[in-house]
């Protein structure tokens, strides 16, 4: 999920590089010596799992998996969407340099925000009550990011007003996949790798 | 998985310092990202045109890459004339595009266009080693150069064991469908993916301190400004510099 190069405004652009550096710089404080393998290779996961293609009707949809980025690295989810939407912006012209600012806060603070929400009952033992938490997860993180798409398009100019509400119209459909997908990775690692969701814990009140 | 099809090549400007070229392609991106005037944003394109010519760039990927750019503009296009307010100039069925608005799209088209075009040519001329190299030269956070570094390096090993996993579906004769069982499938194989990368990091962690790792890389090889790069990034700087006075 991006927006291009050249269609939003200096100050969108400028707040969004302000409130992006911000977001990094508060990640890349969580992130110990440690941490920064599993925090790369996440990323380059989470990059390799937007590659896939997932049938919806005629149609497919590609994966966006912001909040489940969120619900495993917390804040250090900023860092690792920057680097992920650097290489796309470098290696396949997705996005762009002057927007890297921007498309980081679109993707990384939906992400953050649902970890803080949803974090204490990805753990719990009862299974409906992770899956349904993940779920949420996944769906309110794009939900999140598509809003914050369309409100830097209006705020670019209002004669996008139309072009927003349909940004917003066509990621519902994509939401309800994103939501079903967490839910049931969340769920799978729960049940296989619960320190994968446990790590983000100790992320967001750092020790 | 390929990832950086345009840095295998001779061009004088594949040979140009990465450091150099990222700095003039940031310039370059900034400056033409707020250009307004179509006065100034012909010159830029013609620019960067000329940038791409140099770097001789593979021209089917080139394409390729320039028509997805393009075909979300086209979106912009179905809307932009006439959602913005102005004199009219053409009618489709009841909506009016108004001149501005043509206008505006236009310039749009231009910048968008622009600014692919010279980062293909500047930073695709890159590999992406380099770029990270070059970042951890001009001082970004050594922990976001490291995060950058490994994320490359770990992206086609990470990739091929996608492939791994979904070839280990077909052969189970999964085939994707929109139903709940395919989804769930998907899940899993996300779901499979972190655990092993996760893992895998953890081994990797281990192995760096096995090396004695204490929190940043020595770096052995080194860029040289030679006075070619010199030249050439103070003639695109100033190249740059008046098309922002246009």
């Amino acid at each position: 999920m991006h927006i291009s190069e050249g269609v939003l405004s200096a100050p969108v652009l400028v707040a969004g590089g302000v409130l992006a550096a911000g977001g990094v710089g508060l990640g890349l404080r969580r992130m110990t010596p440690d941490k920064i393998p599993a925090v790369a290779l996440l990323s380059s996961t989470f990059f390799v799992a937007s590659l896939i293609h997932v049938p919806l009707g005629p149609a497919s949809v590609h994966l966006v998996l912001n909040g489940l980025t969120g619900l495993v690295l917390g804040w250090m989810a900023f860092p690792a969407l920057l680097v992920g939407l650097a290489l796309q912006a470098v290696l396949f012209q997705f996005g762009g340099l002057t927007t890297l600012g921007v498309n980081t806060c679109i993707m990384a603070a939906p992400a953050v925000a649902v970890s803080y929400l949803f974090q204490p009952f990805a753990g719990s033992l009862n299974r409906i009550l992770v899956f349904v938490s993940g779920a949420l997860c996944g769906a309110l993180a794009l939900l999140t990011s598509s809003v914050l798409i369309a409100l830097c398009l209006v705020f670019t100019g209002r004669h996008f007003l139309e072009v927003a509400q349909l940004t917003v119209a066509a990621h519902v459909p994509i939401m309800v996949i994103e939501g079903m997908l967490s839910g049931f990775t969340v769920l799978f690692l729960r049940k296989v790798k619960p320190e994968i969701l446990g790590a983000a814990a100790d992320v967001i009140s750092p020790a | 998985m390929n990832l950086d099809p345009f840095s295998r090549g001779t061009s004088a400007l594949h040979r140009r310092d990465p450091r150099v070229k990222l700095v003039v392609a940031t310039a370059y991106a900034v400056v033409v990202a707020v250009m307004q005037d179509m006065a100034a944003l012909v010159p830029a394109l013609m620019l960067a045109v000329l940038l791409t010519g140099w770097a001789r760039l593979p021209w089917r990927p080139l394409l390729r890459r320039l028509l997805v750019v393009n075909g979300f503009v086209a979106v912009l296009w179905m809307f932009l004339p006439f959602t913005h307010p102005g004199t009219p100039v053409y009618h489709v069925g009841r909506l009016t595009a108004s001149r501005e608005g043509v206008i505006y799209a236009a310039n749009l088209t231009l910048r968008t266009n622009t600014i692919v075009l010279a980062t293909m040519a500047l930073l695709g001329t890159t590999p992406v080693f380099d770029l990270v190299h070059a970042l951890h030269h001009l001082r970004v956070p050594e922990k976001l150069a490291q995060v950058a570094f490994f994320t490359i390096r770990y992206l086609d090993v990470i990739y091929r064991e996608y492939l791994r996993l979904r070839n280990a579906m077909r052969v189970r004769c999964f085939k994707p469908r929109t139903s709940l069982h395919t989804y769930i499938s998907y899940a899993h194989l996300v779901g499979m993916l972190l655990v092993r990368s996760y893992e895998r990091s953890q081994r990797v962690y281990q192995a760096m301190l096995c090396r004695g790792f204490q929190g940043s890389f020595p770096v052995y090889r080194h860029f040289s400004l030679v006075r070619s790069d010199l030249v050439f990034g103070t003639i695109m700087l100033l190249a740059i510099g008046m098309l922002w006075l246009l």
